[in-house]
């Protein structure tokens, strides 16, 4: 799973897998000048990004748990942002809420130094479709 | 001078009285660097409460390798951006502010290679928060990539940003 393969967009944005935490890989991203905002912290959208990550990848891990390779294609996702992301690494973990035969439903969180103190909670809705016969 | 006065008077010194917010000149001056600059987001169009923001297709953004679609990634920084935007395009002058949260439907995949453009509106202002909607498209305003829906908070300009 820490072979979890992340998209171009990802890896352009420095986002890595730092680490497993109970079967969900948990998303990394450095602070950099492409993921700034406002001067001296993180942009809501490279937050969004880290956070859709996050998701994507418990979702896929939880799939893979069940044997399904179905795709995954994002239907939307509602971010709350609780406080500014500052110049430090900003981690992101999703959890699956369920993941039925059509519908996932996954919960994110990212946070940076302290785990008990979010940068933003999400919830993400996900569509899943039979995979692509090869 | 309280902390509060001290940042009222950098606040006046950035931007003198009858100071107004230009939307094409502030989306320049925001796209320039930073995520946004990364990006390669770019000014397009706005009117009284509205501004379009554009982001043309890059092959290092993408959300599929095999499809060439752009990740939601981008699409989610672009809106958060216009939107953030349209506020002062409405106010007609720039308040700090922060989002409070952003909601953003995917109501299909954007096409690989098309620039994908966000007209964003802010539709009400209170005291201490902004009202925005928006969607994103990539040609046809009737054929949208994505809604959203957001509330950013006014905020003090003391610790806003950390240059």
């Amino acid at each position: 799973m820490s072979g979890y393969n992340l998209p171009p967009y990802a890896r352009t944005m420095g986002m890595e897998v730092d680490h497993i935490e109970d079967g969900a890989p948990v998303i990394a991203m450095d602070f950099a000048e492409r993921v700034q905002g406002r001067p001296g912290f993180l942009h809501g959208g490279a937050i969004g990004g880290l956070l859709e990550m996050a998701a994507h990848a418990a979702l896929r891990a939880e799939l893979d748990r069940q044997g399904s390779a179905s795709r995954i294609k994002p239907v939307n996702i509602s971010i709350e942002y609780l406080r500014g992301g500052v110049q430090e690494r900003t981690f992101a973990r999703g959890e699956v809420i369920r993941a039925g035969r059509r519908v996932a439903n996954v919960r994110v969180e990212a946070w940076q130094g302290d785990r008990s103190k979010l940068v933003a909670s999400s919830w993400m809705n996900f569509l899943l479709a039979a995979p692509k016969e090869s | 001078m309280s902390k509060d006065e001290k940042a009222a008077g950098l606040m006046k010194t950035i931007m003198p009285e009858g100071f107004v917010f230009d939307p094409e000149r502030g989306a320049r001056w925001f796209t320039r660097a930073g995520h946004t600059g990364f990006l390669g987001m770019e000014y397009h169009d706005h009117g009284e409460d509205w501004i379009e923001l554009a982001l043309p297709w890059r092959e290092d953004l993408v959300g599929v390798e095999e499809t060439g679609v752009l990740a939601s990634g981008p699409i989610i920084s672009l809106l958060d951006n216009a939107t953030s935007m349209s506020v002062w395009t409405r106010q007609g002058t720039f308040n700090p502010q922060v989002t409070l949260d952003l909601r953003i439907d995917y109501v299909r995949a954007a096409t690989p290679g098309k620039t994908v453009i966000a007209r964003a509106e802010c539709y009400q202002v209170r005291r201490s928060m902004a009202f925005v909607r928006g969607i994103a498209h990539d040609g046809d305003m009737t054929d949208p990539v994505a809604h959203t829906a957001g509330i950013f908070m006014l905020v003090s300009s003391e610790g806003w940003s950390k240059p």
